[in-house]
């Protein structure tokens, strides 16, 4: 492999608190060097970055693959090139496939095919439960040991208490987080959030309640088991607020934001539009208000996107029949740099922090960081670029995405991992 | 009101009156005496017609029954004519079978919608005659319709309007050509 | 007159304006008409195919809007679906592709999910008439309860009119909540508040709590039936105890100052949300409701076939 100097590009690295415009070095797949005056030796590549970011490449620690079982819409391949594409050069793969990654073979197949991919590095996330059934724990130490980086029923919540309990408990061996999708299932059903919009559109709700109640039990779970609990995709003012005092006690949670809960609301589904569909739906301004605050103020530690590819023909139904989930790897650092950056919510360095070292840090993930002798995993992009978001030309199998025809700032255009390049937009 | 600058007043009030007088006699004399006789005016300004005629003739040979037809939905036009108009009120007096039925327009024209007042009157009831009655006859036939009592033969081009204007709805009696505009 | 027409397709009041309403009002007063000549048809459809599409049992709204097509000479063919949940999305893509197909000139739909009428409109260019999508809303019911109101009225602006029963799974409440607004009544709501959806009153509506309120206050009560469905689901304890709370009972009319119009959408569960010496009482307009649905229906039919609007070009006479 030959090594790359990265040059004149604005280096940002929160995890050492680096702001500054330097050259970057990569030698044999790790960083060698960070500096002003670093150069390059003999035979190197060199990427001009001049007016681009220079980052830690992101990690996404919620990310539906389709395989096995749901190959038209994604494959392992096809998700980690659409990860690569959006400056991810890791994603951690949920395991509601079919059939679910409960077993350590599943595991290895995974990690297999995200190999031959050649894309963004691919962390399987495995089962809580068997089959994803909520009843019985699943092997979490061979799950582990075959290369498991936490678990999750993500797709279904956990219903019981006491399972949950146990799973927080048992987890705390292998010192990985147990991931939840929060939804209270007998308050479920319904398929776009409970306020005056479904009203309006005559669609069955889901209440802002049904997340809270969940939120509010696996934070006092993980309070009575001492274990690490993440919650998945919080959405509103109350799960914000749970979290924010469960740290404040000494808890150990941790908690994500998808970007289109940090700009949506439910006005998005307007026209019975089925790419504005997914659990938890979006909702209302003050709820949008209350995530983004919780982002900025470090109570939800890192942007997820739940990128949940579906095949263009099960999103063209009617409404209630459409299955819930969009895309988002894609779009993810635009959304954030436009939506966030652009309008003071948060600064390019928090963004980074949130997209990559946090990530890294609350899965125990290699990344986020560009400290020399790190694995070479970077980003390069350019914040100021504007384009207009065309889901017909992205990576990902699937089309389903609410920005479709948003004119959006900010672009990758070289993604590395481990020193060699996955990713090139075109025309760079 | 004032008359459009490219259009010409061809009948006033008074010509118009005597018209209808001559028309009112002439009905009683097709048919026979108005024992039989039932005026239909055609929506819009065939109804105001057939009533005024209606009074004529009471006020000669005693009082005649009314009726009034909307045709718009026997048109044979409908998909042609854009936004669908609204539809006016139809209102015929009794079963018109055996009936001297004599239909009161405005203009005749192209005699489509003659056409169609004789398809709708088909529904209540089979007349024993059908005679048509207009105030002015502007030739320009595209069906074989003729009217058989006539207030005035006009000639214009084919793209100028004859529009009839009475006292009960435009304010005004008079008969105007309007230039050129088509229809 | 470009402003008032209609468009395409009929699929709910939500978007209609207050002319576009009328309209379909004062065009149906003509087709009342029609339905009492002996010869009950007239040619205006002749030559059109249209489709009734009920994908949900439905004998009077299907039944009605049959008679209005055939009253207009248009020539009906009836489908009706039962395709299990799994199947619907797929049996509606196909479905829209198959009429596109057959050059249907004008479709009528009924469909359990909220927003299908709208699925189906967008993606053929035949005429789309909502005939009822989920909870969401049906429009030609609206329409013939306000042209009910204001036969026996005279008016609808300023009316008071209260709607009772199941609004939250009540597209017949949602249309008619949108028409009477934009025509200037004023609505309120009444009944158990397990079945009040969410953010109503944001919409404009008053709520009462108690069906003795809504009566004192009505000039008309649109009452709705209620299904046996909501009492096995858990929203409401049994039907007697809502009979005893929320039915429009005659001892509570009888108490009450004013004699307020009483509707009905159908079929009636007598004994449940009505009592039968209401629902046949002087004040009952329910079969008046169901001699304007047809011409409500011929109306509709005939608004949206009634030529296109870039061809304004009147014919002669």
């Amino acid at each position: 492999m030959k090594p790359v100097l990265i040059r004149n590009g604005r280096i940002v690295d929160p995890s050492r608190g680096r702001d500054e415009v330097a050259n970057l070095l990569i030698l044999d797949g790790k960083i060698e060097a960070v500096g002003a005056d670093v150069g390059a030796p003999d035979g190197a590549d060199i990427v001009d970055a001049a007016g681009k970011v220079v980052a830690p490449g992101f990690i996404d620690v919620h990310v539906h693959l389709r395989e096995p079982g749901g190959e038209e819409s994604e494959t392992i391949a096809t998700g980690a090139r659409s990860a690569a594409a959006g400056g991810f050069t890791g994603i951690c793969a949920m395991p509601n496939t079919n059939p679910v990654t409960d077993n350590a073979a599943a595991v290895g197949f995974v990690l297999k095919q995200a190999a031959a991919a050649g894309g963004a590095r691919v962390y399987p996330i495995a089962t809580i439960s068997v089959g994803q059934k909520g009843q019985q724990l699943a092997p979490m130490g061979g799950l582990v040991d075959a290369g498991a980086v936490a678990v999750s029923d993500d797709g279904f919540p956990v219903m019981s208490s006491h399972l949950m309990r146990t799973a927080l408990e048992y987890a705390q061996t292998f010192d990985i987080p147990v991931a939840d999708h929060c939804e209270d299932q007998a308050l479920a059903g319904g398929s776009m959030h409970e306020g005056l919009m479904s009203t309006r559109l005559g669609l069955k709700g889901i209440p802002s309640a049904a997340e809270d109640i969940m939120v509010a039990r696996d934070v006092l779970l993980a309070e009575l088991t001492g274990g690490h609990v993440h919650i998945c995709h919080c959405s509103t003012v109350n799960s914000v607020e749970i979290v924010r005092r469960g740290k404040e006690n000494g808890v150990k949670v941790t908690a994500e934001v998808t970007p289109h809960h940090l700009t949506l609301t439910d006005e998005a589904c307007a026209g019975y539009n089925t790419d504005a569909k997914m659990n938890p739906p979006l909702r209302r301004p003050a709820d949008v208000e209350a995530v983004r605050a919780g982002l900025k103020d470090g109570t939800l530690d890192v942007i997820a996107t739940d990128h949940a590819p579906h095949h263009y023909e099960s999103k063209e139904r009617d409404f209630d029949e459409a299955p819930f989930g969009i895309v988002g790897l894609e779009t993810a650092l635009s959304v954030g740099v436009t939506a966030l950056v652009e309008e003071g919510v948060l600064t390019l360095s928090a963004l980074i922090d949130r997209m990559s070292c946090m990530p890294a840090r609350i899965f125990h993930l290699d990344g986020g960081t560009l400290a020399p002798g790190k694995p070479a995993d970077v980003v390069v992009f350019d914040p100021h670029a504007k384009w207009t978001v065309d889901p017909g030309a992205f990576q990902s199998r699937s089309r389903n995405s609410p920005y479709a025809g948003w004119e959006v700032m900010g672009r990758v255009e070289r993604t590395f991992v481990g020193g060699r390049i996955v990713y090139h937009a075109a025309g760079q | 009101m004032n008359p459009p600058e490219n259009s010409l007043d061809i009948l006033d009030a008074g010509e118009i009156s005597r018209a209808l007088e001559r028309m009112a006699g002439e009905i009683g004399a097709l048919a026979g005496g108005t024992d039989n006789v039932v005026l239909i005016g055609i929506q819009r300004r065939g109804v105001e017609l057939a009533e005024r005629l209606g009074g004529l003739i009471q006020t000669t040979r005693g009082p005649v029954p009314l009726g009034a037809l909307d045709i718009t939905l026997y048109r044979d036009d409908l998909q042609a004519i854009g936004p669908a108009p609204v539809v006016g009120e139809t209102r015929i007096p009794m079963d018109l079978t055996d009936r001297f039925v004599v239909i009161v327009d405005d203009v005749l024209y192209t005699g489509r919608t003659v056409r169609a007042a004789m398809d709708e009157l088909r529904d209540f009831g089979r007349p024993g005659r059908i005679a048509l009655c207009v105030l002015i006859d502007r030739g320009g036939r595209e069906l074989p319709i003729q009217a058989d009592i006539v207030g005035h033969f006009v000639e214009v081009g084919s793209r100028d309007r004859v529009d009839v204007l009475i006292q009960e709805v435009d304010g005004v009696d008079s008969v105007r050509v309007v230039r050129g505009s088509g229809r | 007159m470009t402003s008032a027409a209609l468009g395409k397709d009929l699929l709910g009041l939500e978007e209609l304006s207050r002319d576009q309403i009328e309209l379909v009002l004062d065009t149906a007063e003509p087709f009342k008409e029609v339905s009492e000549r002996a010869i009950k048809k007239v040619p205006t459809l002749r030559g059109k195919t249209i489709v009734n599409l009920f994908y949900e049992p439905s004998t009077r709204t299907r039944i009605s809007f049959e008679f209005a097509e055939k009253r207009l000479s248009a020539d009906t063919v009836n489908i009706a679906s039962s395709g299990s949940s799994v199947e619907k999305g797929e049996t509606l893509v196909d479905t829209a592709r198959n009429l596109e197909a057959m050059r249907i000139d004008m479709v009528v739909m009924r469909h359990p999910s909220s927003g299908a009428a709208k699925f189906l409109a967008e993606r053929i260019p035949s005429n789309v008439i909502n005939g009822g999508d989920g909870w969401h809303e049906h429009p030609t019911q609206a329409l013939l309860d306000l042209l009910t109101i204001r036969g026996a009225l005279g008016k609808i602006s300023g009316v008071n009119v209260c709607i009772c029963g199941d609004i939250l799974h009540s597209r017949v409440a949602r249309s008619n909540i949108w028409g009477l607004l934009k025509l200037g009544a004023q609505v309120a709501l009444c009944g158990p508040p397990s079945l009040m959806p969410s953010g109503i009153e944001d919409l404009g509506v008053k709520v009462f709590r108690r069906i003795e309120e809504a009566i004192e206050w009505a000039d008309a009560l649109n009452v709705l039936r209620l299904q046996l469905e909501r009492m096995k689901a858990g929203f409401i304890p049994s039907l007697a105890e809502y009979n005893r709370i929320f039915g429009v009972t005659q001892g509570r009319l009888d108490r009450a100052k004013k004699d307020p119009l009483i509707l009905h959408p159908g079929p009636i569960n007598r004994g449940v949300e009505i009592d039968s010496r209401v629902a046949d009482g002087p004040n009952s307009v329910i079969l008046r409701q169901v001699t304007n649905g047809i011409a409500i229906r011929m109306a509709v039919l005939y608004l949206l076939a009634g030529g296109r609007p870039d061809s304004a070009e009147l014919s002669k006479s």
